[in-house]
């Protein structure tokens, strides 16, 4: 009986990857845990070994394919003689795994500037690769800055960030730790009081509750301490909130804790010219910097800026879409869920304009009060805890500034009050859903 | 020192060495530490300083033999026990008194208070109020002269209650893994706060801490300014060479409560006072002094001067006016 091949999923995040190199050929005896082909996803290259034993009758996806979705059928094994002969590559197509996740990201058209200047000539930029731009041209520009955490230089990045970084700065820049967040925190938080400028990578911001002590009592706490005499030029990077299915421990939103102390900056980039821009701005800031970066969000693609000149400005919320009916706030990978409510309340009949934050803290205010006075309505959109979130500082915020322009009370949409669940289900249900925004912008009129 | 596993790496106990002009000098800072100290116990009592106030009276030789083993442009940084340690590195007594009385003259211009001081001018970096966390960053100063290459050297000064604190194991497999040019040196004065070094560590023998990292370490007389320079210098011109970092314990002792608030129930009154008859840093130091041939007069000339200086370090703190208020609004940020 003939048994299909299919694509695998290597990684929490993957939704599609390179089918790179077969090493079995139609005709082949395979046993199972034989290597049958490698695969590059979006974080390694890894090879897929055979569940079933046979003979490869046919391979579907040929080498060197693309953008192959998980789940689609790659080879069939024992297959009846007679349809075993090897496929031709224009009789192949991916299949989607499900129509959510699309074999490969579409590139999401650069929304119309709103609010910033034009910086020229774009290209299709992954937020992996964008962020990785910002960090390796300022290396090349200053010697002091360097790259620091858990597998970030041999390995090449556990999530591919810093992929090449070791091969063109050396190890002295890109540096290795062992797994001491607390440690090498506190290491990196020395290093820049002494004048270098680290760019500490978290696997993810879950493992730097360990460290958060030097991070907010050392790196944020010194400069005041001091008398301003011991700054901290330092930036903490990583993956913040919910990645897909990795449970209570791997999937918190770390915004709020962050943007509560004084002495940190916070920035949450959404798409790549974000993650590009305020990389390049947080590593020039002479201030510790928290960089909330987000793990579905690498892999997706976008039109970036090519200039090299290119940089954002800290502290400048950027509206993405322009409405006169409602504004939504949000930031980080919250945009797109809220610029897709906003489309379809715009089938509605309803205008929003969407406001992505870029910056946490200091939160750009003016840009939401001069929205909110226009719109008259406001909802936040985060994926972190309602309680005492970002959402409760921009709906007070609004209150303080403009509660004479607002027609109704402000709302938030948040993650659920709960710790994140593995259950597929379970999880959506956990995470903000472009129609809880749309319906909770529908509950103002 | 105890019983030393053959296999571990261990530094040679040095022959000692300060000539008279040398320890003379030590003396003196030793002497400004201790009136110092003094100064501030009583201005605490008078309610000039308030808060945390840590005094490192009866630990005076460790600094300042350490001080003795480094140059300029090496650094240092402490926890909140911290006062010996900036005048040691010859910051200015008036900034530092100024401090302590929350004024604008002080080196934080009152904003840090006595566990929070820094000098970038003399290679002092705080100051650090957060038990163990300066020995990360201790070893982030020596991580910042491995990457520019220089041969500069940090020392790392933590209690033995510290030594306790995980980050301190991370920092010891961190400055071993990648030959930091860091010296830890443990100040095991016997207790933290009020739990004794037995109640608080398995290990019986703290100067054996770094023995899994391959760390040579040595264990000294912290009460004899002679022996601490002396080890200090092994340890310093190890790490200079680029052979990684050192581990030094010092035992040493504290004549005062754990802060100015600590009733010190937990010694006995003859524990203390043996310890300052029979071991004090100080005597020992001058009846070195007096076998080298000091006289009388130059150290009554000496205990004068220091008396002078620190009674102006106290004037001045008093005399220099509270921060402006607006002062609290600034130094949060850079550029802002």
């Amino acid at each position: 009986m003939a048994t299909d091949i299919l694509m695998p999923a290597l990684s929490p995040t993957m939704t599609s990857g390179k089918l790179s190199k077969w090493l079995k050929q139609p005709g082949d005896t395979v046993k199972s845990g034989d290597v049958l082909a490698e695969i590059e996803t979006d974080k390694a290259t890894m090879e897929v070994e055979a569940v079933d034993e046979g003979v490869l009758s046919k391979i579907v996806v040929p080498e060197g394919t693309e953008g192959v979705a998980v789940n689609a059928v790659i080879a069939v094994l024992n297959a009846d003689e007679a349809s075993a002969a090897p496929a031709t590559p224009a009789a192949v197509a991916p299949v989607a795994a499900t129509p959510a996740a699309p074999a490969v990201a579409k590139p999401v058209a650069a929304p119309q500037n709103l609010s910033e200047p034009a910086w020229g000539e774009t290209k299709p930029t992954t937020v992996r690769e964008a962020l990785r731009e910002g960090m390796v041209l300022e290396m090349r520009a200053d010697a002091d800055v360097f790259l620091m955490g858990e597998e970030v230089a041999q390995y090449q990045g556990a999530y591919k960030i810093s992929q090449g970084m070791l091969d063109e700065f050396g190890p002295r820049r890109v540096i290795d730790t062992p797994i001491t967040e607390h440690g090498f925190t506190g290491m990196a938080v020395g290093a820049a009081m002494n004048g270098l400028k680290p760019i500490v990578e978290f696997m993810t911001f879950n493992f730097a509750m360990q460290a958060i002590d030097q991070i907010i009592n050392s790196a944020a706490k010194t400069l005041y301490m001091s008398g301003g005499q011991m700054g901290c030029p330092i930036v903490f990077r990583g993956p913040n909130g919910a990645a897909a299915r990795v449970g209570a421990q791997h999937s918190q939103c770390y915004a709020s804790w962050y943007a509560h102390c004084p002495g940190l900056k916070v920035v949450a980039p959404w798409n790549a010219a974000d993650a590009k821009g305020l990389m390049r701005a947080a590593i020039r800031d002479p201030n510790p910097v928290i960089f909330l970066e987000n793990e579905i969000l690498y892999g997706q693609t976008f039109d970036c800026p090519v200039s090299e000149d290119f940089i954002l400005p800290i502290g400048k919320a950027k509206i993405e879409r322009a409405g006169s009916d409602v504004t939504i706030i949000a930031f980080s990978i919250m945009v797109d869920v809220a610029l897709k409510a906003a489309e379809a309340l715009a089938e509605q009949g309803i205008s929003a304009e969407v406001i992505n934050l870029r910056t946490i803290r200091p939160l750009d205010i003016e840009t939401i009060i001069t929205s909110v006075k226009k719109t008259s309505r406001v909802v936040s959109v985060e994926e972190g805890w309602p309680f005492a979130g970002i959402g409760s500082e921009i709906c007070m915020t609004v209150v303080e500034h403009c509660f004479d322009w607002l027609d109704a009370p402000p709302v938030r949409v948040a993650g659920l009050d709960v710790p994140m669940p593995y259950a597929a289900n379970l999880e959506k249900l956990a995470l903000p859903q472009p129609n809880w925004v749309v319906d909770a912008v529908k509950k103002l009129f | 020192m105890a019983v030393t596993p053959e296999k571990t790496k261990r530094g040679k106990k040095p022959a000692v060495s300060m000539d008279r002009d040398e320890l003379f000098a030590a003396y003196a800072s030793m002497l400004l530490i201790r009136r110092f100290e003094e100064k501030a116990g009583q201005l605490y009592g008078m309610g000039l300083i308030a808060g945390f106030c840590h005094l490192y009276i009866g630990q005076e030789a460790v600094v300042v033999g350490m001080q003795h083993c480094i140059e300029q442009g090496d650094e240092v940084i402490t926890s909140y026990r911290d006062h010996g340690h900036m005048l040691a590195c010859g910051m200015d007594p008036n900034g530092v008194m100024a401090e302590l009385t929350g004024r604008s003259g002080g080196y934080s211009r009152g904003k840090g208070g006595s566990m929070h001081m820094f000098s970038k001018e003399k290679g002092f970096f705080g100051g650090h109020g957060i038990v163990g966390a300066q020995v990360s960053l201790g070893a982030g100063l020596g991580f910042s002269n491995w990457y520019r290459e220089n041969d500069r050297v940090s020392l790392t000064y933590f209690g033995e209650g510290a030594s306790n604190q995980g980050q301190v194991y991370e920092s010891f497999n961190l400055a071993s893994l990648m030959k930091l040019p860091v010296v830890f040196i443990i100040e095991n004065n016997r207790y933290a706060m009020g739990t004794s070094v037995e109640r608080a560590s398995a290990s019986r023998d703290l100067s054996l801490n770094g023995v899994p990292w391959g760390m040579p370490s040595l264990a000294v007389d912290g009460m004899d300014v002679l022996a601490v320079k002396a080890a200090g210098e092994q340890a310093v011109a190890h790490c200079r060479a680029g052979k990684g970092p050192f581990l030094l314990e010092m035992k040493t002792y504290r004549y005062r409560g754990h802060s100015m608030s600590d009733p010190a129930k937990y010694r006995t009154r003859e524990e203390v006072q043996r310890m300052r008859a029979e071991h004090d840093p100080l005597d020992s130091a001058k009846k070195h002094l007096e076998e080298l041939g000091i006289t009388e007069a130059e150290m009554k000339k000496l205990d004068d001067d220091i008396k002078l200086r620190v009674q102006a370090a106290a004037d001045f703190a008093q005399a220099s006016p509270e921060p402006d208020p607006s002062e609290l609004w600034t130094d949060i940020l850079v550029g802002v």
